[in-house]
């Protein structure tokens, strides 16, 4: 019995916006598995009271001055955009009625 | 001797005092890669129309009599997950195959400023996610002390082109393992550096509370130019560290006479007979150098690895997600966005991105979350609180570095998690953000290479480097590069 079941494999994929084939998401199913079972080591860790650690550094809100300077411009940001169209990325439609 | 064999202090002084010109120097640089890259692949982009109008330029500012700059005419190679602008910036993935960044990496323009002169950008595992640069989309490199065996990784293209003489210094990123476990395995001195001491500005993102840019070179007092030189605050990474750069190359005569250094227990019951003695073996000669040695066990940096596999893939999973065919990179059409976007993925990323893109994925998704993320942050800060008790009885930690010598190509492709045992003694570090170091130091049962680990709290760079100036006379010069492909040393 996997841990994880073929349709959390798939709807994982659809999270993760990933196209894969059937095989693909079948061998995903033994590999995350086979992790989630290395994982498990920790999952049954005690740990309650201790506060979750997200970043090495204490840090918060670290802000510049609010000065304008040079940025990148418009058309370096484009340039390697897959498709582009007057000052704009362009995208496949993303509603969906047709155009 | 050649110039490159004087190494990255030796270069500098040459071209700063007009005994040797930068475009000599490089000239070097490029005769060697020229010779040595066939067989083993180091980089994807030489970029040696540019290297030597920058070394001509460097020439032309001794001649002027202005200052060269710390790394003067010091050819460098970079890890292409550094965005150099102009130069494709590949991460060895099909999806940033042809992705010309608009801007440089801080570490970039650091070198640049301090003299440097950029070859060329090395291949790694595809953004950086594997052990042994098997997983980049454009073929392996190869180990120049035996070419059927992996160099590591993910900076395997830095390491082995540090460790063959094609480069003196290299620049890679460890996120968990990915500079100091293949300088083990090249026999090359490899450093990550206290998190937030190198600016990330630029460093293509893998995960972002674990990556630091950090110096592969042949030796401790390079490596220590190496690390002056691209560190430092820099306002556009909101995660560096504000406070002023040290220099480190004054520290290295200080010895350790009087340091506390423990010797990780925990770790050397987990790696092989050769590279546990080499730990062993280190921990006495820094007890020889007249260090207070003893024995630690901190049984939860054991923890680590699989606390690692949850935190990494989960913001990989977060930070990749930029990779949506819209604003640069690989697009595969479809008939909307989102089929569009999966397209796009399912053709861009190669099997082990996919992999930890899935992993992190489930690990953040709705049910999962606390269970896996959230716990996994709880055991990072385990990690991080056994470390900070451990420190208050250490100056600093010495470690074995990798569980083997440089395996074979393909030993380790099948099942993913034998290729994640390789950093079980890397990742520690990375969780807490403290530096750490890999120094050649002896060679193994199967006549490779083994790298031993000093680890020191954050921004104990310092007495990281003074132990490993230490260990470093205390090794035998077999043990590390330059070596030709095949691993006869070169000269």
């Amino acid at each position: 019995m996997e841990r994880i079941s073929l349709a959390e494999v798939r709807h994982v994929a659809q999270l993760a916006r990933l196209q894969l084939s059937d095989e693909e998401l079948a061998v995903l199913q033994g590999e995350l598995s086979s992790l989630l079972d290395h994982v498990e080591a920790i999952v049954a860790l005690p740990t309650e009271g201790v506060a979750p650690t997200a970043h090495p550094l204490p840090l918060s809100n670290v802000l510049r001055p609010d000065v304008p300077g040079p940025c990148l411009e418009q058309r370096d940001a484009l340039a390697a955009a897959p498709e582009a169209a007057e000052g704009r990325f362009l995208v496949p439609r993303i509603l969906g009625e047709a155009p | 001797m050649t110039l490159l064999g004087r190494g990255v202090a030796g270069i500098a002084a040459a071209v700063r005092s007009k005994e040797a010109s930068a475009r000599e120097v490089l000239a070097e640089s490029l005769a060697a890669i020229e010779q040595l890259e066939g067989e083993l692949h180091c980089f994807h982009t030489v970029m040696a129309e540019r290297a030597e109008a920058a070394a001509a330029a460097l020439d032309e500012k001794v001649a002027r009599g202005e200052d060269p700059g710390l790394l003067a005419g010091v050819p460098v190679a970079l890890k292409d997950n550094m965005c150099t602008k102009g130069t494709v910036t590949t991460c060895s993935s099909r999806i940033l195959e042809n992705w010309v960044p608009p801007y440089d990496a801080t570490v970039v323009t650091r070198l640049r400023a301090a003299g440097a002169v950029v070859v060329g950008k090395t291949n790694l595992d595809e953004f950086a996610m594997g052990s042994s640069t098997e997983n980049s989309a454009f073929g392996p490199t190869r180990n120049p002390w035996d070419t059927a065996r992996v160099p590591g990784g993910s900076s395997g293209g830095s390491a082995a082109a540090v460790a063959a003489g094609m480069v003196p210094l290299a620049y890679g990123s460890d996120t968990g393992g990915s500079i100091r476990q293949p300088a083990s395995l090249c026999g090359v001195v490899g450093v990550k550096p206290t998190y937030g001491l190198v600016s990330r500005y630029g460093l293509v993102a893998f995960a972002s509370s674990l990556d630091q840019i950090g110096p592969f070179t042949l030796s401790v007092a390079d490596s220590a130019l190496g690390l002056e030189a691209v560190a430092g605050h820099d306002p556009a990474d909101s995660t560096s560290i504000d406070r002023p750069a040290t220099s480190y190359a004054g520290l290295l005569e200080e010895g350790v006479e009087g340091l506390r250094v423990g010797l990780i227990e925990d770790f050397v019951s987990e790696v092989s007979p050769s590279c546990a003695e080499a730990a062993r073996a280190a921990a006495e000669a820094l007890g020889a150098a007249g260090a207070k040695v003893e024995e630690v066990s901190i049984p939860e940096v054991l923890h680590g690895l699989p606390a690692y596999y949850v935190i990494a893939p989960a913001e990989a999973s977060s930070n990749l997600a930029r990779y949506d065919g819209v604003r640069y990179g690989l697009r595969v059409g479809g008939p909307d966005v989102a089929a569009m976007n999966a397209r796009t993925r399912g053709a861009g990323f190669g099997k082990e991105v996919r992999r930890r893109v899935m992993v992190g994925t489930y690990a953040l998704s709705a049910g999962y979350y606390d269970a896996y993320y959230g716990q996994a942050q709880r055991v990072r800060t385990l990690v991080v609180e056994a470390f900070a008790r451990a420190y208050e009885r250490f100056d600093v930690l010495v470690a074995p570095m990798t569980p083997s010598e440089a395996f074979r190509l393909g030993e380790k492709t099948a099942n993913p998690l034998d290729m994640y045992v390789s950093d079980v003694c890397a990742v520690p570090s990375n969780l807490a953000g403290h530096p750490a170091v890999s120094v050649p130091f002896a060679l193994g049962a199967e006549g490779l290479p083994v790298g031993v680990q000093v680890l020191a709290p954050a921004l104990g760079e310092g007495l990281m480097y003074r132990a490993a100036a230490v260990l470093e006379q205390a090794a035998p010069p077999a043990a590390r590069g330059p070596v030709r492909p095949g691993g006869e040393r070169r000269a």
